[in-house]
């Protein structure tokens, strides 16, 4: 049983500016290990930015000045001399639209391995099985690992994604609104395989839908205007909030 | 304001279920009347008519379900359903005690009363009082109202006692009396069991509001 308690993702008081627009402000967010943790809020509440933080992914916009601290495996990741290639290994990232690269299906999860030179061509064989294993896509695609992983349903590329992130073995996966681009099945498919995963893995995904929050995560986010109004059980959010923005924002009233 | 048509069709049902709490609070009047009067033909259009009851609670019970399977309500908008399908369960029992009443007076089959009814009419306008207040504060959300509308069934409680030990009297002193003081008997139990139904719509009011379940 994993330890309940354990902390897998930490804020302290976490600002984040685009230029002169503060998009986060005094963040300060416990995400614990090994559970879903869903981040819910309007469009340009700082949700996406939120999770983009964890990975550092805000980096690579112009003018993004972060303050505070993002805490993860005991460190500060944005502090001096953080580094990034081994947060990258560690936190994992799926987006919106699957976007496999214009590979075989094979090559598309050996590819982190490759880049972060992290295991002999002999292994990769295994870890490409176990990693298709772990999404449920071993039995389907097993026969055809060098076709064209373009060539494959929009589910079983989302799929792909995140088979893709976890030969690096990471401890955090971020998804980010990962069955936007889904149908209500290939949703529901993914959804089950968060459960799955969130075994080994500790989840923090983004959605505009929020009976998706309320189906698939554990904890609940919900943030408005760039600030964290309520953390909580995702139970608890969606049965008795203790502010009444949340119940406002969860049961339609505004958003 | 969003969702104005989900909206509409939960105050739609608050009166619908205001309706059917008035409709239980006359079958409970009319049942003592009945036994004032011994009325037997009024007590059997009584029991008839609890079927009204019953397809008014169906009714609002297949809206409720049909709000969840299509709205997903969340937070207050989901207690707010949970307690609509509590409150018309409690208030359906309440109809059948009102029947049993009525039931009673068909038994007691036009013979005299053993006594003229002094505190039986008492425990009933007391409970008809709480369901009543039960219903208002239900629509005002009035937590503090529904804390002491759950301090009222004390009231019942001793008026039960009372009936029962002057009714137990009866009995001890002539055996001729005792089927006619039992029939008294369970009139007042079926009182009693209403006011307790009352608490537990109260207590569901609470909840409605607050999220918490006080149990006692």
């Amino acid at each position: 049983m994993a330890d309940m308690n354990e902390i897998s993702i930490e804020t302290r008081a976490l600002d984040l500016f685009y230029g002169d627009f503060q998009a986060l402000t005094d963040i300060n967010l416990s995400i614990p290990a090994r559970q879903v943790t869903a981040l819910i809020g309007p469009s340009g509440c700082g949700k996406s930015t939120l999770l983009r933080v964890f990975n550092r992914m805000n980096d690579l916009i112009d003018g993004v000045r972060v303050r505070g601290q993002v805490i993860i495996g005991g460190q500060d990741i944005f502090a001096p001399g953080a580094d990034l290639l081994s947060l990258r290994e560690r936190v994992g990232m799926v987006f919106q639209r699957p976007n496999p690269f214009p590979l075989s299906i094979y090559e598309n999860i050996v590819f982190g391995l490759a880049v972060h030179r992290l295991a002999a061509k002999k292994e990769c064989s295994a870890i490409v099985e176990q990693s298709l294993r772990s999404v449920l896509l071993w039995d389907d695609l097993k026969d055809r690992l060098h076709h064209s992983a373009l060539k494959l349903s929009l589910e079983q590329q989302q799929r792909l994604c995140i088979a893709r992130v976890l030969p690096l073995k990471p401890q955090i996966l971020l998804m980010d609104e990962p069955c936007s681009a889904l149908d209500p099945m290939a949703t529901m498919h993914i959804e089950e395989l968060m459960q799955k995963l969130k075994k080994d893995y500790t989840i923090v995904i983004v959605t505009h839908n929020m009976q998706q929050a309320a189906r698939a995560s554990d904890r609940t986010g919900f943030l408005y205007l760039g600030k964290l109004i309520e953390f909580d059980e995702t139970a608890k959010i969606f049965t008795k909030p203790a502010q009444a923005m949340t119940e406002n924002y969860i049961s339609g009233r505004f958003g | 304001m969003a969702r104005e048509h989900f909206q509409n069709m939960l105050r739609g049902l608050e009166k619908e279920l205001v309706g059917m709490g008035e409709m239980v609070i006359t079958a409970i009047e009319r049942s003592i009347q009945a036994l004032k009067n011994v009325d037997k033909a009024e007590a059997e259009r009584i029991i008839a008519d609890d079927a009204l009851i019953n397809r008014r609670r169906w009714d609002i019970e297949n809206q409720c379900i049909q709000l969840f399977a299509t709205q997903q309500p969340v937070a207050g908008d989901l207690r707010e359903i949970v307690s609509f399908m509590d409150l018309i369960t409690n208030l359906e029992r309440m109809a059948d005690h009102a029947k049993g009443i009525a039931t009673i007076v068909v038994r007691h089959d036009q013979k005299p009363l053993l006594k003229p009814l002094i505190d039986i009419p008492r425990m009933a306008d007391k409970a008809c009082e709480m369901i009543q207040k039960s219903l208002t504060a239900f629509i005002t959300q009035d937590v503090a109202a529904a804390r002491a509308i759950i301090e009222m069934d004390n009231e019942v409680d001793a008026l039960y006692e009372q009936i029962f030990r002057e009714l137990l009297t009866y009995m001890m002193e002539d055996a001729t009396t005792i089927t006619r003081a039992v029939y008294l008997i369970w009139v007042s139990h079926n009182l009693e069991r209403i006011a307790d139904r009352v608490t537990n719509i109260c207590e569901r009011i609470i909840f409605m509001v607050t999220g918490e379940i006080s149990n006692n």
